[in-house]
């Protein structure tokens, strides 16, 4: 079935079986149960309400933009939308979690039953399932100061909307379950729901893994890693854990399923919790939220505005823009650029012309303004202006390089002012290039006689007299129309 | 006492002050309270300031509201901001709300003044208000014994006349039975007719806030203001109600129903007799009154321990958030965990410990099918035994409570049979229904002689104001309520 279990190191040979739980805020302007703002980064316990605190007496309301953006979030990552969204309370303590629950929901997720295909770095395809995602809210943080001997809570987070994506067991080896995370990371990104910055943990990753002698025996045990909070660590903490359960099955024992944490550090997967442990979390549902009525229309409104896909992106620029493999891949690989494409085309420029010149000048001044690309003066309706001027033949490429930094520098000068200004435009009308090219077959007469002898190949040696006369601004097309009717 | 509408009527009128209303009601109190101990906390500046404030808005010529001048006194579990709302616990003892309830906002709307926080069983989980952690209210009838609950003080300081006006709150008969031994009018609302933003959740699917009065008249003047759409509820109907208090009071041609299931040999044999002549006065009057065979409400008999299972099981998870993390009082132990139990163990009274144990036992895996699903699914056969029945009937009656008031300590040490409480009651908050329980006279033997007696007369859901209207009817046919001898008679 998969064709990529790749045994690990240790001695026995063990093959690995993983599933991802993937918890993603949803980028709405507020909470899921209260009107206080969703944002990151504000002074702790500014984002909040009687509601998130949980003082007695308050009531969740449902923000129905978590809802959209989950139902979003499910449709491109090929889920079926349940048509009844339902609410449960799942109970557990801790003081993060102001109520003393969390709103969840778990026997009807709104999204189930999906089939999610992605790349991996070999370039070959892989889909597996998605067992299910489901809305909850995001708990607050708890603060250990360093040298102080107490904890501080900060419930800015409390409440913020989370989809939690469960995939089947159907990752065969870290590699694929990075490969697999980054292929959800960017689906997401592209259908608007969230930013998915792990950094800032809008897009968070536990990790179920078992491994068993055969890829056709049954599942083994399996244990839970938490908080694979970046890229790096997932594959570090599963080949950890890889390494951990192997010398456990190795040495004749058994796998005790658990929770674990991962120590980037030390690169060692440490025992949280065993199953003995494991909470009980008295789901039920929840009786202050009813049943709310997803229509099968409203989906399908959902689905006619849901925002391209990367793999689609890629089959039409590929297919439609033309543009060569490898300019398409770093175009979808970053959805600002093509989006930055997409706009500049819309505003008139050819898309190959537009894409090479994005993918050299545009991420050359982005580069050098360590800035991101909507954060830039240039913009794709002036790349056009510029991509234009190229593909008329008025402006070389070579030229276009130093009108960029111009373009950049000057916003509010217009781009063809730019051109002329720093005497940039090629010259091709041929009355003004006719007296140019007569003048250098004067100057280069004995030249001209040697060709007319039939030194043909003189030709390009007067093509360079009259460019070089030109300083570079004539058309090289137009010259040689013109050379060619002068000598003829 | 005057009645509320009269109060409003005549402070409308420009005919009564506020200050006066105010000032009497706040001497009335000092008079009484020492007897009932109905109240927790009363603001006396707050309620001075505010009459003031209204008398100024009586003299400017505004509408001072529809209950401009009335003393309403609220169950200490419905937030007022910078209020007390212990909901009658330790683990809430000095909090003050950050914010202010739907049905507080409403009241203050229509200018009612709001007079001191009343007494309850601890998170409204008793039938008593003996499980308060701040003390016992008594019965204004018989101060040896119980005013009922969890409304209890509510019910008291209205049946000890120091307000004509108090609000309760119901998860299975914690507004209509101390009515019933107050003897006083206690009205729940439709499940989803009055928002409960701002009431301290007990079980959620249940609890519902309604109004306790003197005068079965003003219940319905009450409701008009607490009941409406709130955004902030959403398990609170959209759209409006009609009015309970324009709704015909005509009781004739209604067909009242009387269900044999309702009633076992718990019931007291005089309270079944009052019930029986409060039957004749309303048939005298027009209804057309039908006892209803055993077996057609045959799942009701089953209340109880259904009831007990869901409000529980919603209860410990509502009350999982007293943790004396944001606020409250923290009981500090070694670890997390320790001080979780230091301040829940401590802090929460025996019956709140009891309920919550009871409530986490039904939702564990492994019993929760057993026991929290089991009860759900015979909670909807209650629900629809009762659409069934009023497919062909109006109202049905049975008494509010099985017996009436009972001596303090009477029944504080057998828990189940302070559960037996809820036994009529308790129907009607599973199916959501609207229900009163009006006063029908005094027990005139046993071993509740001379103490009121309630008849409980419960609606299709949205029936609220037919049923608040046919409690108006039969007031007015029986004539106004017996009040307690306590405070020379006069007390209502």
């Amino acid at each position: 079935m998969t064709g990529t279990a790749t045994p690990h190191s240790a001695p026995g040979r063990w093959f690995p079986v993983i599933g991802l739980e993937i918890h993603v805020q949803l980028a709405t302007a507020t909470k899921m149960f209260c009107r206080c703002e969703a944002r990151y980064g504000a002074p702790p316990n500014t984002l909040v309400c009687p509601v998130c605190t949980a003082q007695p007496g308050t009531l969740p309301v449902l923000n129905a933009e978590a809802v959209r953006l989950g139902v979003l979030a499910g449709l491109a990552i090929g889920c079926e939308i349940d048509t009844v969204l339902e609410f449960d309370r799942k109970n557990y303590y801790y003081p993060d979690l102001p109520k003393g629950y969390q709103i969840s929901q778990y026997d009807r997720p709104l999204c189930h039953d999906g089939r999610f295909a992605f790349e991996l770095p070999d370039g070959s395809r892989r889909e597996i399932t998605i067992q299910r995602a489901h809305l909850e809210e995001d708990s607050g943080k708890v603060i250990h100061p360093e040298g102080l001997d107490l904890s501080l809570v900060d419930l800015n987070r409390a409440g913020t909307p989370l989809l939690e994506i469960v995939s089947g067991p159907d990752l065969r080896s870290p590699a694929e379950a990075s490969a697999y995370l980054q292929a959800m990371r960017q689906t997401l990104r592209y259908a608007g729901v969230s930013d998915c910055d792990m950094e800032k943990g809008s897009f968070r990753c536990d990790a179920n893994l078992s491994l068993r002698p055969s890829e056709d025996a049954p599942f083994g045990t399996r244990t839970e890693v938490k908080n694979l909070n970046s890229f790096r660590f997932v594959e570090a903490a599963l080949n950890a854990e890889i390494e951990r359960q192997s010398a456990v099955l190795d040495a004749g024992g058994t796998v005790i399923q658990a929770t674990l944490g991962f120590d980037p550090d030390s690169g060692l997967t440490t025992q949280l919790r065993t199953k003995e442990e494991v909470h009980d979390y008295r789901y039920f549902r929840e009786p202050d939220l009813p049943a709310f009525a997803v229509t099968a229309d409203w989906i399908e409104q959902l689905r006619g505005v849901l925002p391209e896909s990367p793999v689609a992106r890629h089959q039409r620029y590929v297919g439609v823009f033309a543009l060569a493999p490898e300019h398409a891949d770093a175009l979808v690989a970053d959805k600002a650029l093509g989006d930055f494409l997409d706009a500049t085309v819309d505003a008139g420029a050819s898309p190959g012309s537009a894409a090479r010149w994005i993918l050299s000048e545009v991420l050359r001044l982005a580069n050098a303004a360590k800035r991101p690309l909507d954060e830039l003066a240039i913009t794709p309706a002036r790349v056009a202006e510029v991509v234009a001027l190229v593909d008329a033949g008025q402006l070389s490429l070579q030229a276009s390089r130093h009108l960029a930094t111009a373009v950049e520098g000057q916003p509010e000068v217009a781009v063809r002012e730019l051109a002329e200004a720093l005497d940039l435009l090629q010259v091709s009308g041929a009355d003004e290039l006719t007296g140019v090219v007569r003048e250098v077959l004067a100057v280069e007469a004995d030249l001209v006689a040697r060709y007319r002898g039939g030194k043909t190949e003189l030709f390009h040696a007067l093509l360079g007299a009259v460019m070089k006369a030109s300083r570079g601004k004539a058309n090289p097309g137009t010259v040689r129309e013109l050379l060619e009717r002068e000598l003829a | 006492m005057l009645s509320a509408s009269s109060i409003a009527n005549r402070v409308r009128a420009g005919e009564l002050d506020p200050v006066a209303v105010a000032t009497e009601a706040l001497s009335r109190l000092d008079a009484r309270e020492p007897a009932v101990h109905a109240y927790l906390h009363v603001d006396r500046e707050d309620v001075m300031q505010r009459a003031e404030a209204l008398a100024q808005r009586v003299h400017r010529g505004d509408d001072p509201g529809r209950l401009a001048g009335v003393p309403v006194s609220l169950k200490d579990n419905i937030a007022v901001k910078g209020q007390t709302l212990t909901a009658g616990s330790r683990i809430l003892e000095g909090y003050r709300a950050p914010y202010t309830s739907h049905v507080a906002e409403r009241l203050q709307a229509e200018g009612a003044l709001l007079l001191g926080r009343t007494n309850l069983d601890e998170f409204a989980m008793g039938a008593s208000t003996e499980n308060s952690a701040y003390g016992a209210s008594r019965n204004p009838w018989d101060t040896s014994r119980v005013p009922g609950g969890s409304s209890g003080g509510s019910a008291a300081a209205v049946g000890a006349g120091i307000v004509p006006v108090a609000l309760g709150s119901e998860t299975g008969g914690s507004i209509r039975q101390p009515a019933a031994l107050c003897g006083v009018t206690g009205f729940k609302p439709t499940y989803g007719h009055v928002s409960r933003y701002g009431l301290v959740a007990f079980g959620s699917s249940l609890d519902q806030i309604g109004p306790i009065t003197a005068h079965a008249e003003d219940a319905a003047l009450v409701y008009d203001v607490i009941a409406g759409a709130d955004p902030r509820d959403s398990t609170c109907l959209r759209g409006e109600r009609p009015s309970a208090a324009r709704a015909k009071a005509d009781v004739e041609g209604l067909r009242i129903a009387v269900p044999e299931d309702f009633v076992d040999d718990s019931v007291d044999a005089h309270v079944l007799m009052r019930v029986s002549e409060a039957m004749a006065v309303l048939e005298e009057a027009g209804a057309i009154v039908k006892v209803v065979e055993r077996g057609r409400l045959a799942h009701a008999p089953l209340s109880i321990p259904v009831y007990y299972l869901v409000s529980s099981s919603e209860a410990a998870a509502n009350l999982s958030r007293f943790d004396g993390m944001r606020y409250g009082p923290r009981h500090e132990g070694d670890t997390l965990l320790d001080t979780y139990r230091a301040t829940r163990g401590e802090l929460f009274g025996p019956e709140v410990r009891r309920r919550i144990m009871l409530g986490t036992f039904a939702l564990s895996a492994g019993y929760h099918d057993a026991w929290y699903r089991k009860a759900l699914q015979v909670r909807r056969l209650i629900q629809r035994e009762f659409e069934a029945l009023f497919e062909e009937f109006d109202l049905v009656a049975a008494p509010t409570s099985p017996f009436g008031a009972f001596s303090m300590g009477e029944k504080t040490d057998d828990p189940y049979a302070m559960y037996l409480c809820d036994l009529l009651t308790a129907p009607a908050c599973l199916a959501g229904l609207p229900s009163v329980s009006v006063p029908c006279g005094l027990s005139k033997r046993g071993p509740y002689k001379g103490l009121p007696v309630g008849l409980q007369l419960i609606g299709a859901a949205g029936e609220d104001h037919r049923v608040l209207a046919t409690a108006r009817a039969f007031e007015s046919e029986r004539g106004e309520p017996e009040r307690c001898e306590l405070f020379g008679g006069s007390a209502a």
